[in-house]
């Protein structure tokens, strides 16, 4: 079981800074997210894109944002627990909560906050008849352990970075890696287009494209694929172990939306009045995942309402303390490792 | 005149036709979410970047609309239910030459 003051769902901007307010608080937080890094969106979706309104960055890429948050949470040394949805809440007589994840993985701690964006993000899947039959049973969305390919025959379908990336890895370890994407282009980093491009001429990787996968073939197992050239009547049938079709990720509010919480609009409702807190006393849903009247998503909102939902924690965990709050350029910053940032002390002398 | 008219098919089948303002800088994206013709958290998810697809749209009308760019081409070479007239309703700007227009969303993916 892991024990934190704050158990935060969903480690984007919002979260992570929620990790600073808590912090300077000395509250301990922990974060879960579904996907396997930090960072959200700003990760996961446009890491190279600009954002020009966060206060005092001009100009800013969501990828540098996110290490900048992580540098600046680091003194307060966050737990995580990353690549597992947060599955199931229970309340306990105390008051307090249990998350358990989709891995069974257990966090204990009286305050829940939600800032899970626009919810988990989920592999988008083909359509394709009996695709379910087949999933762990040759076909999988997320690649956890490449050793699974060893000298197996896998076929990737997909034109972005994931596509590329992972064919490359591959190439190495299956017997066979057979690429299959709709358009002749791929959109990805330029080493990892110019890569495959070396792996196809070497003859390491098979290209098929333009083509699309249009069937499943096989008893339990995967046995084949049933590839589809543009413009050609007949299609292939490809011998493959494994297919892997990495078309992205989108975002689903997921088992969150059967906590019992006010739901409006795919997005939680709070009290925007006070502590952006739920109907469940407790949890709070902070950034993008929550509602109100004029709510607007943005990430400087979403920081907003982490510092009046840190204070609102607070006063919940200890209802008998009295808190002032202190300014970062008096206090400075005193981290759980020790370590200390303060300004440093003008020198007063006498100019003689 | 600022305003034109739009029919949108939303995803279960009803046409509305709704007015858009021309002068605000508005992609087809943001007019359906203006008028709530998908329900929040299901469109616009990338906020507009061409990096998700979740504003997919069929054009009906015969309209000459600007042409995709790199990104938009590439992200609908990666989306589900593609049609040839498949756009991304982000990457249309609400323009005079709109006038008319008729659109349909795509199935949720």
């Amino acid at each position: 079981m892991i024990e934190t003051d704050i158990l935060i769902i969903g480690a984007g901007p919002t979260g992570l800074f929620t990790v600073f307010e808590a912090g300077l608080l000395k509250l301990k937080c922990h974060l879960i997210d579904a996907l396997p890094q930090s960072g959200g969106q700003c990760s996961e979706i446009y890491p190279k894109k600009p954002i020009y309104d966060i206060p005092g960055f001009p100009e800013v890429l969501a990828g540098e944002l996110v290490d900048n948050l992580m540098e600046q949470i680091k003194p307060f040394q966050p737990g995580f627990t990353l690549g597992e949805r947060a599955e199931t809440i229970q309340k306990l007589d105390d008051g307090t909560f249990i998350v358990t994840t989709n891995k069974g993985t257990k966090h204990h701690a009286p305050i829940v906050a939600i800032a899970g964006g626009l919810g988990s993000f989920e592999p988008r899947k083909p359509k394709l008849e009996n695709l379910a039959k087949y999933e762990d049973k040759g076909i999988a969305y997320i690649i956890k352990d490449p050793e699974v390919y060893r000298d197996k025959k896998v076929v990737i379908a997909g034109g972005g970075d994931s596509a590329l990336d992972w064919s490359i890895f591959l190439a190495d370890v299956a017997s066979e890696v057979t690429l299959v994407h709709r358009r002749n282009e791929f959109r990805g980093a330029l080493d990892s287009v110019e890569k495959v491009q070396q792996l196809k001429d070497a003859g390491k990787i098979k290209l098929i494209t333009p083509a699309e996968i249009i069937g499943l073939e096989g008893d339990d197992q995967l046995k084949a694929v049933l590839i589809k050239k543009m413009g050609e009547e007949e299609s292939i049938t490809l011998e493959v172990d494994n297919f892997i079709p990495l078309f992205g990720l989108s975002p689903k509010l997921g088992p969150i939306g059967d906590w019992g919480l006010e739901i409006e609009k795919n997005a939680i409702k709070v009290d925007n009045t006070l502590d952006y807190q739920t109907n469940i006393p407790g949890v709070y849903a902070i950034g993008d995942v929550n509602t109100y009247p004029g709510k607007l998503k943005l990430i400087l909102c979403g920081f907003h309402e982490a510092t009046l939902m840190c204070q609102s924690a607070y006063q919940r965990i200890f209802p008998d303390k009295k808190y002032v709050m202190k300014y970062t350029t008096v206090g400075g910053v005193t981290g759980f490792d020790g370590s200390k940032k303060e300004a440093p002390k003008a020198v007063i002398k006498a100019i003689e | 005149m600022t305003d034109i008219k739009i029919k949108i098919t939303d995803r279960d089948g009803n046409t509305h036709e709704v007015d858009a303002p021309t002068d605000m800088n508005m992609n087809l994206m943001e007019v359906v979410r203006s008028y709530e013709l998908a329900p929040e958290g299901t469109i616009g998810i990338c906020g507009g970047m061409a990096m998700c697809a979740s504003c997919q749209c069929y054009v009906r009308s015969k309209h000459e609309l600007p042409e995709k760019s790199d990104d938009e081409d590439a992200m609908l070479a990666e989306a589900f239910y593609v049609e040839d007239n498949s756009r991304l309703g982000c990457q249309i700007h609400m323009t005079e030459d709109l006038d008319g227009l008729e659109v349909q969303l795509a199935p949720e993916s």
